[in-house]
């Protein structure tokens, strides 16, 4: 835990918001260690529902007897997890019937012994605030659209698609108002790509302030987006002579805008209705939500409503007040759109335990707003000596790989970390690196952009923590 | 034999035929869309450091303390000085001039918006929080030329409008630079 004197030298705003992102993380973790506490699987690395589900167990010849329908209804409303049905659990699943098909009304749901869930950032609204993917419980590439991290400005807006247009104006030589059923007619494309928003880690500029994989990474998620490439619709409205930058808008409370270069539009832009196989989610855009593929969360606009090409960037607040990075200097870099390379080690991680010394594959997701991600390298010595780790296929652009590193553990405290380079070139580098450039003025230094290597420590009795090596 | 080669050609024939629809398959342009109404783009606006788009109207320092008053304090404070604990946690808006540079550096308009076009954008798109877009054009000119008078930055009998606030020069106006990553201190 973090004293008020580590906090020293914070502002006061900073203070309540680092404070309030530790406050969710110890939540979190005490429920966990009490469901551990309760678990038979105490040896194990991850807690796993226990004897909660045990006793429903137990309860369940009684749930028969009462009224099966009543008593589902009410453990549904109580016990089950955010997006899980609560079923009785039979003694014996081969002994009786399970669940009639239809019963989930067509749209199925998690496990209710599944409970990880998106932490929210303890701002003092709800309606401007973010949430993060639990990484540590990551499998693959893909993150569930129900886990995928958030970050809105003024809450997630309820919009009809009937009623939803995208125009097309500016700098065009034919303005255009596509309805949902016009994009659904283009040519369409579906791409895997990450979404970081650049200030995942601000936290860890100075210090190792959270304490879990969530807390440091999850800001990153990874789905697949199809829609109509913005090249498409260029030609349908015709770009003018000067048209050099485009006015994103989103059609939330904050009515969100940001300026993008045309150059990136036409590179390789998406103007997305799905995600994962479906529609968009409300939280991500729904009906529609501007994809540039490996830049900061902050452009891809959400709920998109307008695209007005101009000569010029727009200076919107979004693109100066925030989302610029502040140098020693006093100077701030603008337009910092790429998410550079990046890599983490998500098992084993802040929080985890190791069970003892002996073999684990460790696993985690490098990504690059370049390109593909040529190689993961694994330190099991802080930095010192690099092994290559394994990429499971695929290996796409622009898209976050999983890397593999079979490992023994002797036992010993040792400093985990992994390093990505993409087909650039590009090296992931260490903190001190970006900090010998960027400077570290202010609590959370030049606050987007920290790609550094991250360091996992782990202490003879196998405890995983977040430090700085 | 015979029937072979007319079985080949006519393969051919047939791979030609797909191939010449294969060709057909994404015209340039498809014509889907409508042309929108002028009164609907009218309705749209963002504002850049040239001004374009600003509307007609004016805002004083004296009309822009009461609609501060009525609709930005409760969040803001009634000194822009931020309520960063309650609330929905506002920003604070003015100080810091020539913070940016130390070891505290502190945001905001004062110090750190390079263009006055932008906080006239903001508060007209999103502001108030709980009512966006609920204020006049001459509301919001006048809740801009109440800010920036209390920043410093304008005297406090200067009238705001679609001529005189792209003209205002921001502290922090030079505070920018391109991005220069990847950076070449990691190519050494």
């Amino acid at each position: 835990m973090h004293d008020e004197d580590d906090l020293g030298g914070y502002s006061e705003k900073i203070k309540r918001e680092i404070k309030a992102r530790i406050e969710v993380e110890r939540v979190t973790l005490a429920r966990r260690r009490e469901e551990l506490e309760n678990c038979p699987c105490q040896e194990g690395m991850f807690p796993r529902p226990g004897r909660r589900s045990v006793l429903f167990a137990a309860g369940s010849a009684l749930a028969a007897s009462m009224g099966a329908s009543i008593q589902a209804a009410r453990a549904a409303v109580q016990k089950a997890p955010a997006g899980a049905v609560w079923r009785d659990v039979p003694d014996d699943p081969t002994k009786v019937p399970g669940t009639p098909l239809g019963e989930d009304g067509g749209y199925g749901s998690r496990s209710q012994f599944e409970s990880e869930v998106r932490w929210r950032f303890l701002t003092p609204t709800r309606l401007s605030s973010w949430t993060m993917t639990p990484l540590d419980k990551s499998e693959g590439i893909i993150t569930p659209s129900g886990l995928h991290f958030e970050r809105h400005h003024a809450g997630i807006p309820t919009i009809d698609p009937a009623r939803h247009f995208l125009y097309v104006h500016g700098l065009t030589e034919r303005a255009r108002k596509f309805s949902m059923a016009d994009l659904r007619r283009f040519p369409s494309v579906s791409r895997l790509h990450f979404i970081e928003c650049s200030g995942n880690g601000l936290t860890e500029w100075r210090k190792p302030t959270l304490k879990t994989v969530q807390g440091t990474h999850g800001l990153l998620s990874i789905s697949e987006w199809t829609g109509v490439q913005f090249s498409t619709i260029a030609r349908e409205v015709g770009l003018k002579e000067g048209a050099a930058w485009a006015l994103a808008e989103g059609a939330d409370a904050a009515v969100m805008t940001r300026s993008i270069p045309l150059e990136k539009l036409l590179t390789d832009a998406i103007i997305a209705y799905a995600q994962n196989g479906e529609a968009l989610r409300p939280e991500q855009g729904y009906p529609l939500r501007l994809i540039l593929p490996g830049w900061e969360g902050n452009t891809h606009i959400k709920w998109l409503r307008r695209l007005e090409l101009s000569d010029k960037p727009f200076m919107t607040r979004e693109e100066t007040s925030k989302y610029t990075d502040l140098l020693a200097s006093g100077k701030a870099r603008q337009f910092s759109f790429t998410m550079e390379a990046k890599s983490v080690i998500t098992f084993p991680s802040g929080e985890m335990k190791l069970p003892g010394a002996g073999f684990y594959e460790v696993t985690g997701l490098a990504w690059s707003g370049r390109g593909r991600i040529a190689r993961v390298e694994v330190s099991a010595d802080g930095g010192k000596k690099w092994q290559l780790a394994a990429l499971q296929d695929p290996v796409l652009p622009i898209c976050a790989t999983r890397f593999r590193f079979p490992w023994f553990w002797n036992g010993e405290p040792v400093v985990l970390q992994s390093r990505a380079a993409d087909e650039t070139g590009y090296v992931q580098p260490t903190l001190k690196q970006l900090v010998d450039i960027r400077g570290l003025a202010g609590p959370f230094g030049s606050v987007y952009h920290l790609n550094a290597i991250q360091s996992w420590g782990i202490a003879n009795d196998g405890s995983v923590s977040n430090v700085h090596a | 034999m015979c029937t072979r080669k007319v079985l080949l050609a006519s393969l051919a024939l047939l791979w030609l035929a797909g191939a010449a629809t294969a060709q057909e398959g994404y015209p340039l342009r498809l014509g889907f869309g409508t042309m929108p109404p002028q009164e609907e783009l009218a309705r749209l606006f963002a504002i850049p450091p040239d001004g374009r788009g600003l509307p007609p109207g004016k805002g004083t320092y004296a009309q822009g303390q009461k609609v501060y008053a009525d609709s930005c304090a409760v969040c803001h404070g009634d000194k822009l000085q931020g309520i960063p604990t309650a609330g929905i946690g506002g920003d604070k808006l003015i100080g810091g001039r020539g913070t940016l540079a130390s070891e505290s550096p502190m945001k905001t308009i004062e110090s750190y918006w390079p263009h006055a076009t932008t906080l006239f954008d903001y508060v007209k798109r999103a502001m108030p929080f709980t009512a966006p877009g609920s204020l006049s054009d001459e509301q919001v000119y006048s809740v801009v030329a109440y800010i920036l008078a209390e920043a410093n930055i304008l005297p406090k009998n200067a009238t705001l409008d679609a001529s005189t606030l792209p003209k205002v020069t921001m502290p922090n106006r030079d505070g920018f630079i391109a991005d220069p990553r990847p950076e070449i201190e990691l190519y050494r």
